[in-house]
């Protein structure tokens, strides 16, 4: 042998050789690889072009309603509420749940309109929203966010995000493009049904007199451990007389003038499922005979524009359920939960602009 | 501790074995934050298993926190066995700075997540019953704030992990030097014959 004498590297005083070496390589890269590669799948970078992501969401709700800087992308335009709800102990039947104690319960609240346009102007048809957080900020706390209708549009996450994309205002009409949205409901039929109950309980004139429903099914766990599915309403106590208003905050408008004459009630209704009934499937009724327990007043008592530390930087995530309430299998409700924190994360870091609904400019 | 004896009279070669308790520890800890981590990154892309992984995460994380403050106090207590001599002055000053960024991650990480859902205003029950006490203060700014710290964290622990698993492993393949033997636990002896 010829070649001339080269030191043979060492590491830590350790002379290395060439299968040594490869071997570390081997150990080491395959541990990368496999470490590195699950971090990437499990946080999206890989593998996420067949699945839908909350992630999608936001950037669907950014797609149709442009820049929102600082608002929740969905039900952006709303207005902070706040008061009590008084049990009668009749819920205790049903739910082991502190609120349903008789006694008082201090709720904070957000009044709102579905879509993702923070200045969007006051339509009667647009869904109403009502997002309630019971006993706030404590440990037994009840968040729910509810809507105006009988029945949800959709019954998947798949829907929702569908019929989003269909719903784009075309830049020439101002409306969504009819085939779209034609294509949109012969894919859902679910949709077309539920489309159809909606449109045969017209909306009520404003917010004070709507009937707000939680709409997905949840499962109320009683002290004895018995599980009962379901489904709560807030039915209007004795509405207060319309209040003629105009303008692009017409129904806002009106809710202030309201909550400032006087305070606003609704009766908690807990409508008891049967097995038989959609428990998963928020797009279906219930048979109108279901058995409702009338469990207390929600009194909603002062109105304020949204700033910091009211009901604007509560998500309403209706996954956030007090011992005694727990989430039913229905396919909405993760994703629900998933996209409100995402939404949720990114509000937070926006920079925020001042709200539509002003409660301060309503003339009195 | 006698199993400190146990273990030296059982190596018979230098490298020194961790005590059991800090073993048990260490790999307790491993299993934890991997689940931590990959249910992290899951739950968030993952709509119909965000809820669920939301809570086992939080539980998880509650476990993490409780096992890290037990493992400091044991880490003051015990001096770990020393390394073995082919650990250079510069490396060892490296793997000094990567123990100690580890240790403070994983104190860190799991404190983050329990003030970051404070600072929304949430309620935070693990394992199903135990409702922790919130440590920061409702603030959408501070929520913001330790929501972005708390993937960075994330990302960060990924990192030092990977440098911590990818030492160990060089040095127990490439060098053959027992690093690794010093944190296992041996079920039967199969010593490899150096070169």
């Amino acid at each position: 042998m010829t070649a001339s004498p080269k030191p043979r590297p060492t590491w830590g005083g350790v002379p290395l050789t060439r299968r040594r070496v490869l071997l570390g390589m081997a150990a080491v890269g395959g541990f990368l690889a496999v470490d590195l590669g699950a971090v990437a799948y499990a946080g999206g970078w890989i593998g996420t072009a067949h699945r839908l992501t909350p992630d999608n969401f936001i950037r669907a709700f950014a797609w149709v309603n442009g820049k929102q800087s600082g608002f929740r992308k969905n039900h952006a335009k709303g207005v902070a509420v706040a008061g009590y709800f008084e049990s009668n102990g009749n819920g205790r039947e049903v739910s082991s749940a502190v609120v349903f104690r008789s006694g008082r319960t201090p709720v904070v609240g957000r009044f709102s309109l579905a879509g993702g346009n923070a200045h969007a102007t006051d339509m009667a048809g647009t869904a109403r929203g009502l997002g309630l957080a019971f006993g706030f900020s404590g440990g037994s706390q009840w968040r729910t966010a509810m809507l105006n209708l009988p029945v949800f549009p959709d019954n998947s996450a798949q829907g929702f995000y569908d019929r989003l994309l269909a719903s784009k205002a075309s830049p020439d009409t101002g409306k969504p493009d009819p085939q779209a949205m034609a294509a949109f409901l012969a894919a859902h039929p679910e949709t077309a049904k539920a489309m159809k109950i909606i449109g045969q309980s017209p909306p009520s004139p404003g917010f004070a007199d709507s009937t707000f429903r939680s709409l997905n099914t949840f499962y109320f766990i009683s002290e004895s451990g018995s599980r009962t599915p379901v489904r709560w309403s807030l039915v209007p106590v004795t509405p207060p007389a319309p209040r003629p208003s105009s303008g692009p905050n017409a129904l806002f408008d009106a809710l202030v003038g309201q909550i400032r004459s006087g305070p606003l009630q609704w009766k908690l209704m807990l409508t008891v499922g049967a097995p038989s009934d959609p428990l998963d499937d928020a797009t279906r009724p219930w048979p109108a005979d279901r058995r409702a327990i009338d469990a207390g007043t929600l009194t909603l008592t002062s109105i304020e524009t949204e700033r910091a530390g009211n009901a604007r930087d509560i998500n309403f995530d209706p996954l956030v359920l007090p011992p005694g309430i727990e989430r039913s299998d229905d396919p909405l409700l993760s994703p629900r939960s998933a996209v409100y924190a995402a939404s949720y994360r990114v509000r937070a870091r926006e920079s925020t602009n001042s709200p539509t609904v002003n409660v301060d400019e309503v003339a009195p | 501790m006698s199993t400190e004896i146990e273990d030296t009279a059982a190596t018979a070669t230098p490298p020194q074995k961790f005590t059991a308790l800090s073993r048990m520890f260490h790999w307790l800890t491993a299993i934890l934050i991997f689940a931590a981590l990959l249910i992290g990154f899951t739950m968030v892309n993952w709509l119909a298993g965000y809820a669920t992984l939301r809570v086992i995460h939080m539980s998880i994380g509650a476990l993490i926190l409780l096992v890290v403050v037990l493992r400091i106090v044991n880490r003051v207590r015990h001096h770990p066995p020393a390394w073995p001599p082919t650990v250079g002055r510069l490396e060892g000053k490296a793997v000094i700075w990567l123990e100690r960024a580890l240790y403070a991650l994983l104190l860190a990480q799991p404190l983050v997540g329990w003030a970051m859902v404070s600072a929304s205003g949430t309620p935070i029950r693990v394992f199903g019953v135990l409702r922790l006490p919130p440590i920061a203060p409702f603030n959408i700014d501070v929520f913001s704030v330790l929501r972005e710290a708390h993937s960075i964290l994330a990302y960060l622990l990924v990192v030092v992990i990977a440098a911590h698993v990818s030492t160990v492993l060089a040095h127990a393949v490439v060098l053959s030097d027992g690093m690794l033997r010093r944190m296992t636990f041996h079920i039967g002896r199969r010593e490899r014959s150096k070169s």
